[in-house]
């Protein structure tokens, strides 16, 4: 180990100062800097409010909505009749149709029916004077005979009884609530109902195999119309997950995006030029355009949709129109950069040999800049794609209004899950073509 | 070397020139063709879009200016009023000219008008948003990099991480968040943070990646561990861009705090909504007044501070 000894520190020190005597700026500025953020950090948790926003959040909600997203429930309901006899209610629009015979629901020859909440050790016996439940490796017999339901036996951990109801909280797989004279399930099953075919469809509820034999060879269903389009045509009308009305909505975005975008370069492009101080000479010009693309920007996407929509009506119209003015906006000043950093050699060449202006431009300015350009705005199409989402849910078209109405019924999680997956793939499409169209411009480094 | 040594079978100029007229032509070929496909594509966006509109561009097109001729105030002296929360002479009970009935009382009459106090929660949205997403997206970037993380499937998993926080919209997480925590700035803030992570992680490992590699080494040479050599070599080379980049991400974010405020983030935002939907002339012109002074302000000033960090440096938008 190499040991320095005084005189050659003394030495090492005197030699760089920078390093040994810093101000107490350099030393402290960093930490002053972490310090005053951590306490804004504070500030910021006490403006909102956050420890008591917390605590009085809905957390057992986050379970609920993430599990409806990826699954579905069928809530049958048990009456006991007058006569002990057990009717069987679904709701109208339950995911089994209208005549459903699910085989996890077993008519016992006593009368008493069983239903299946998951496999055979969650399960549930209907009975007229009892209710069986079985779970976690027992089973507790709640007495409806009487005035109130009545647990038999000790009450365990998952079961909750109330003045006029019991109930069975069974997990994911569902929960019980147990009346005297009617018995609520609510049984969860993975996966999305009814994607393909509605309840109403005249292929509904049929496996596969019967289905494309019905399409390839089977007698027409309706007369007037050929299986096959029956087929596409109950698909894409599927009155729960609108298939034909989420992909509409969705290309819809892609439009909005691709016209704003189109549009805004073709604006911005000659504007750029004027705006840009190296070829077009007139400060007080460059300046004014230059605010004006500012301005433009700042005034936000959001302001152009609420002042379109006013003028034209909701619609991808006015979404276009937003997306329009912003990018004119932001590609005016990322054209005008680009055309302030370009090599001025080309130019002043072609300027030499007598040429006009715009041959100039065209000969000495366009083979610098038109890669940079496209490839700005195909970066700018595929952001706006991703962006235009929002300016959906206030009323300027596309898969955004979609997206919220189905948020804020609290109930349709699962159709949210679906337009966020299209909405994921249609960005990642977007992401790799563009990076590879702008690739192939600007050779090996993007950007 | 010249065309003919590395293409043998090119032998005269002749034969040089008409290959060269072919690419041309082939060139002006795929430049019409292109032009041609982006031509239809425009043209049939343009009948989708007006078709699938509720009032079409050239019927519409004469009443473009009548909402905003609507908009602007019968006494241009309401605008101030709105602004600053002083009672307005044509106050008659409705919610269009109600301006004093905002006022947020800090200390006995002093007052912060309305407008500045939604302003605030925004700005407030944006920045603490910022402030998180930085704090993740560094350790992020950093095993995103592959100069500095040698394990293959952390790189990809932390990559996708990013991407994906960057792609999934973000009015989804404002609307989750806003069932479970009710309406308000926090399911926003949330939001923004998500997509912030995605967006400066991404930024942030490019600028990682294209460090200078030696003050690593020589820390790898003294033995330094994973965390010191991140520490000492890396994050003071990047610390400098990893600002500057959120400083412009703060820009973004404080336009993003609005629109997420009108779809039910509360803010400045939602209030601009309600106004722009019901036709309040005075109370939109103030509050668009305020907002465009607020964004200009915050990108004048993050551009300065840019500067100072950084230098002179062009920076892409990024959105």
């Amino acid at each position: 180990m190499t040991v320095i000894d005084a005189n050659r520190m003394h030495e090492i020190e005197t030699r760089y100062p920078e390093y040994f005597h810093r101000s107490f700026r350099q030393r402290f500025g960093g930490l002053m800097i972490l310090i005053a953020t951590l306490l804004y950090s504070l500030y910021a948790v006490w403006f909102f409010d956050l420890p008591k926003l917390f605590t009085e959040a809905h957390w057992e909600r986050v379970g609920i909505y993430l599990s409806q997203w990826v699954s579905y429930d069928v809530q049958p309901e048990f009456r006991i009749e007058g006569d002990g006899s057990i009717d069987i209610r679904y709701p109208r629009f339950s995911p089994l149709g209208d005549n459903p015979h699910p085989d996890w629901l077993v008519n016992n020859p006593d009368g008493s029916i069983t239903v299946s909440i998951s496999g055979t050790s969650r399960n549930v016996t209907v009975s007229k004077s009892e209710t069986i439940v079985t779970a976690h490796g027992i089973s507790v017999p709640v007495d409806v005979s009487s005035g109130a339901p009545k647990v038999v036996g000790p009450v365990p951990g998952w079961m909750t009884v109330y003045d006029d109801n019991v109930l069975a909280d069974l997990g994911f797989a569902g929960n019980v609530s147990i009346s005297v004279d009617r018995v609520k399930i609510r049984k969860r099953f993975i996966g999305w109902a009814n994607f393909i075919f509605d309840t109403q469809s005249s292929f509904f509820d049929k496996p596969v195999g019967e289905v494309v034999s019905l399409i390839v060879s089977g007698p027409r269903i309706k007369p007037d119309q050929s299986n096959l389009s029956l087929a596409f045509d109950d698909i894409w009308n599927n009155s729960e997950w609108q298939h034909g009305d989420v992909w509409t909505k969705l290309f819809q975005t892609i439009v909005m995006a691709f016209l704003g975008t189109l549009l805004g370069s073709l604006t911005a492009f000659p504007l750029a030029f004027l705006a840009a101080r190296n070829i077009t000479p007139n400060r007080l010009l460059n300046q004014i355009l230059k605010r004006f693309f500012d301005f433009l920007r700042s005034v936000d996407m959001l302001i152009w949709a609420l002042f379109l929509t006013r003028a034209f009506g909701p619609g991808p119209l006015a979404g276009s129109g937003a997306i329009f003015l912003t990018e004119t906006g932001t590609l005016g000043k990322l054209y005008s950069e680009g055309l302030e950093n370009i090599d001025n050699k080309p130019r002043e060449g072609i300027k030499s040999t007598g040429a006009q202006t715009v041959l100039v431009h065209r000969y000495g300015i366009m083979p610098q800049i038109v890669p940079i350009f496209v490839s700005q705005t195909l970066y700018q199409w595929e952001s706006n794609v991703r962006g235009a989402t929002i300016i959906g849910a206030v009323g300027a078209g596309g898969i955004g209004l979609k997206l919220w109405e189905a948020m804020r019924t609290n109930a349709n999680w699962e159709n949210v899950a679906y337009m966020v997956i299209l909405i994921l793939i249609v960005v990642f499409i977007f992401d790799t073509a563009s990076n590879a169209l702008r690739h192939r411009l600007m050779g090996t480094k993007a950007h | 070397m010249t065309i003919a040594d590395t293409q043998p079978h090119m032998q005269s100029t002749k034969e040089i020139g008409t290959a060269w007229d072919r690419m041309v032509a082939k060139r002006r070929l795929y430049t019409v063709l292109g032009l041609v496909i982006l031509i239809a594509a425009f043209v049939s966006s343009v009948r989708f879009a007006d078709e699938s509109n509720a009032g079409h561009f050239f019927d519409r097109l004469p009443h473009l200016f009548d909402f905003l001729s609507w908009l602007i105030p019968k006494e241009w002296n309401d605008v101030w009023r709105a602004l600053f929360d002083i009672a307005s002479v044509n106050d008659k009970g409705g919610e269009e000219f109600n301006f004093d009935k905002g006022r947020v009382y800090v200390w006995g009459a002093f007052y912060i008008p309305e407008y500045f106090e939604l302003m605030i929660v925004t700005i407030n949205v944006a920045l603490i948003s910022t402030i998180i997403a930085f704090v993740f997206a560094v350790p992020l970037s950093f095993f995103a990099a592959r100069n500095l993380t040698n394990s293959w499937s952390l790189r990809i998993v932390t990559k996708r991480l990013m991407e994906f926080l960057r792609a999934f919209p973000e009015i989804v997480i404002a609307g989750l968040f806003s069932a479970i925590l009710s309406i308000g700035p926090v399911a926003a803030i949330i939001a923004i943070t998500l997509h912030t992570i995605g967006a400066l992680g991404k930024l942030f490992y490019e600028v990682a990646e294209n460090i200078d590699m030696k003050p690593h080494e020589g820390m790898k040479a003294v033995g330094a561990n994973w965390w010191e050599r991140i520490r000492f070599a890396a994050l003071p080379q990047v610390l400098p861009n990893f600002t500057s980049y959120a400083l412009l991400r703060l820009e973004i974010n404080v336009r993003a705090s609005t629109i997420i405020g009108a779809v039910g983030g509360g803010g400045i935002g939602e209030e601009l909504k309600l106004s722009i939907s019901r036709g309040f002339g005075a109370k939109t012109v103030a509050l668009v007044l305020l907002l465009f002074v607020t964004i200009v302000a915050v990108d004048q000033f993050s551009a300065w501070l840019r500067r100072r960090l950084v230098g002179e440096h062009a920076f892409l938008l990024q959105h």
